[in-house]
C-alpha cells in the first residue's frame, strides 16, 4: 500500500491523542486547573490535528460530513461517530475541571470509553480488509490498542505502567510483524486464484492492461526492498519501546527523561506506522504479478 | 445505505469466454468512450498527450501466459472489470451510503454526490475493479452501463452494455445468473463458469469460461520444420559458390 503521509500522520497522532484522553477521563494523573487545561490542550491538538489530517487525502473532503450516515456498516463512519462523541464527552468533562475545578468521574469514564472505541474503529478500517492479509488478523486491534494505551500513559506521566506497557507493545508489534510475513501465503490467493487459470497451469503475465501506470498500481503496488525494511523494523523495535524501557528504568523520572523517551517513542511509532502501510501487499497486485513468494 | 441487500430480484452480470477473447482491447475503448460520456463525471485522462499518460478506466484487458509440464505455452487474454459481487465488500465500508448494491438488478453503483474520495471501497475490492478519478476525487466503477440496458431511446439491439455490444469476437455475454435458463447461466454451466478469487468470499457475479484444451499437436510439428532448417554457413559446392557470387554483387 502507498504510504500517505497524511494517513500515517492520522493515525499516529490521534492514536495518541486518544491514549491521553483516556487516562485523563481516569483522573490519571490527577490535574486541575492550568495543568488541566495544558494536559487536554495536547490531547485535543493531536486528536483532532490527526483527524483533520486524515481528511487531507479525501478526493472531495467538502463533503466529509455524509460520512458519518453509515456507521450500521462501515468502520469509518463508526470511527468518525466515535471519535466526535469522545471528543465531546471528554470536552464537557475538561471544561468542567479546568473552569469549574469540578471532577464528573462518570463523565471521565465515559469518555475514556469512547476513546478506546475510537481507536478499536480505527484499527478495524484496516483489519476488515481481507484482501490485505497483512492487516487482516487479530493482532491489528491488538496493536492499536497498546500504541494508544502505552503512548497515552507516557504523555499522561505514568511511568510505570508506561514502562509495563511500552515492554508489551515491543512484543506485540513484533509478532504482528511476524504474523504479518506469512499472512499473505495462508490467505491462498495467487495469481492462480485471481485469474482462475491457475488450475491449468502455471500463470505469469505476459502483457501489462496498459504501459504507464494507473490509480491501482500508485496506490496498491508500493515496494519496499527488504533490507530498507528490516533497517526500519530495527529502528522501530528500538525506539518504540526497548530504548524508552531502558531509560525510564535507569534514570530517575523527571520530565525531561520522559520527554525523551517520548520523543523516541514517536519516531519508532512513525517508523512501524510507515511500515504498516508500505508492507503491506493487497491481492490486486496478483493480477500484475506483482506478488513474490 | 451501505447494508448490502439480503438478495436481489435479479443477478446482472457477464460471462467471459477466455476460450474466444483475442486481446483486442475493443471493450476497454468502447466502454470508455460511453462511460466517458453518460453516467456520472467523465473518465479523465492526466498528460493525456505527454510522457506518461495516466487514466481512469473501467475495464482493461491483461494477458497471462499459462504453462503446463508437457503442454505447450497458452496464451489468455483476461479482460477484467467490476463482478457485481453478490457480498460486495466496496459496499459495507463505504461511509457515506455513496457505494450501493441494487436489490432490482444486483448492480454495484457509486452515487458521485454523496462520495467522498476516501477510497475505502478500493482498497476493499479484491480485483481492483474501482479507481478513482484524478479530476473529479470520485469513485468511478463498471455500472453495467446501467444507462444503456433500460434506455428506450437506443435500439433494442444496442441495450447492453457497451464492451459486450462491441466485442468483435463475441466473447462476452451480458444476462440475468438468477434465471437458471438465461443464456449466461447456460454458458456457466456448461462450460464449467469460474469466481475469481472465491476463497475472498465475495460471491462474484461475472463469471469466466476457462479456455478450452488444445488440441495436443506435438507430434505434427516436425513436417515442415526440415524444410525450414537453416542452411549452415561456409557451404562449398554450388551453393558455396552461388552465396558467395550474390555476395560479391
Ligand atoms: S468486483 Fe470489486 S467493485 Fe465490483 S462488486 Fe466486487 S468488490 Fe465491489
Ligand atoms: S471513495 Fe466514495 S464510494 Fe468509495 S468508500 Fe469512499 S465515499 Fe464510498
Amino acid at each position: 500500500m502507498h504510504p500517505a503521509p497524511s494517513v500515517i500522520l492520522f493515525t499516529s497522532l490521534s492514536g495518541l491523542g486518544f491514549g491521553l484522553l483516556f487516562f485523563l477521563g481516569l483522573d490519571m494523573p490527577a490535574v486541575s486547573g492550568w495543568t488541566a487545561f495544558a494536559f487536554f490542550f495536547v490531547a485535543y491538538a493531536l486528536a483532532v490535528g490527526g483527524l483533520l489530517a486524515s481528511t487531507f487525502h479525501l478526493g472531495n473532503p467538502q463533503r466529509a460530513v455524509k460520512a458519518f450516515k453509515q456507521w450500521r456498516s462501515s468502520w469509518l463512519s463508526r470511527e468518525g461517530v466515535f471519535a466526535v462523541l469522545a471528543l465531546l464527552v471528554m470536552g464537557l468533562y475538561a471544561a468542567a475541571l479546568i473552569f469549574l475545578d469540578m471532577r464528573l468521574p462518570l463523565v471521565g469514564m465515559i469518555g475514556s470509553a469512547l476513546s478506546v472505541i475510537t481507536v478499536i474503529c480505527t484499527a478495524m478500517i484496516y483489519a476488515q480488509m481481507k484482501t490485505i492479509p497483512r492487516w487482516s488478523q487479530p493482532m491489528t486491534p491488538v496493536l492499536y490498542l497498546l500504541y494508544m494505551f502505552a503512548g497515552g500513559a507516557l504523555m499522561a506521566a505514568q511511568i510505570h505502567l508506561a514502562t509495563v506497557l511500552l515492554a508489551i507493545l515491543t512484543v506485540a508489534q513484533i509478532l504482528h510483524w511476524l504474523i504479518g510475513d506469512k499472512a499473505f501465503a495462508k490467505a491462498g490467493s495467487t495469481i492462480g486464484t485471481a485469474t482462475g487459470l491457475g488450475i491449468l497451469g502455471q500463470v505469469r503475465l505476459l502483457e501489462s492492461p496498459h504501459s504507464s501506470t494507473n490509480y491501482l498500481l500508485q496506490e496498491f503496488a508500493f515496494e519496499v526492498g527488504r533490507k530498507h525494511a528490516l533497517k526500519l523494523r530495527v529502528i522501530a523495535t528500538l525506539c518504540v519501546g526497548l530504548l524508552p524501557v531502558l531509560m525510564l528504568l535507569m534514570t530517575p523520572a523527571g520530565h525531561l527523561v520522559s520527554l525523551v523517551a517520548l520523543v523516541l517513542h514517536m519516531i519508532g511509532l512513525f517508523s512501524a506506522r510507515w511500515l504498516f502501510f508500505a508492507e503491506a501487499e493487497h491481492v490486486v497486485g496478483l493480477y500484475y504479478d506483482k506478488h513474490r513468494g | 445505505m451501505t447494508t448490502l441487500p439480503a438478495s436481489t430480484d435479479k443477478k446482472l452480470g457477464l460471462v467471459i469466454d477466455l476460450d474466444i477473447c483475442v486481446g483486442c482491447h475493443a471493450c476497454v475503448i468502447s466502454c470508455k468512450e460511453w462511460n466517458t460520456s453518460n453516467y456520472g463525471a467523465p473518465l479523465s485522462d492526466m498528460d493525456a498527450y505527454g510522457e506518461n499518460p495516466v487514466g481512469t478506466f473501467l475495464n482493461r484487458v491483461h494477458t497471462f501466459e499459462v504453462k503446463s509440464a508437457g503442454c505447450n505455452a497458452q496464451t489468455v487474454h483476461f479482460p477484467k472489470s467490476c463482478l457485481h459481487c453478490e457480498d460486495a465488500p466496496c459496499v459495507t465500508v463505504c461511509p457515506t451510503g455513496a457505494s450501493y448494491k441494487r436489490s432490482e438488478d444486483g448492480i454495484v453503483l457509486v452515487n458521485e454526490s454523496d462520495c467522498i474520495g476516501c477510497g475505502l471501497c478500493a482498497w476493499a475490492c479484491p480485483y481492483g475493479a474501482r479507481e478513482m478519478d484524478a479530476a473529479e476525487g470520485v469513485m468511478k466503477k463498471c455500472t453495467l452501463c446501467v444507462d444503456r440496458i433500460y434506455n428506450e431511446n437506443i435500439p433494442e439491439i444496442d441495450r447492453e452494455p457497451s464492451c459486450v455490444r462491441t466485442c468483435p469476437a463475441k466473447a462476452r455475454h451480458f444476462g440475468d445468473f438468477a434465471d437458471p435458463d438465461s443464456n449466461v447461466s447456460v454458458m456457466t454451466r456448461e462450460r464449467g463458469g469460474m469466481e475469481l478469487m472465491p476463497e475472498l468470499m465475495t460471491k462474484p457475479v461475472n463469471r469466466y469460461l476457462p479456455p478450452r484444451p488444445k488440441a495436443d499437436i506435438s507430434g505434427e510439428i516436425d513436417i515442415l520444420a526440415p524444410l525450414l532448417t537453416p542452411v549452415p554457413e561456409n557451404k562449398g559446392g554450388f551453393m558455396g559458390w552461388l552465396d558467395k557470387a550474390l555476395e560479391a554483387i
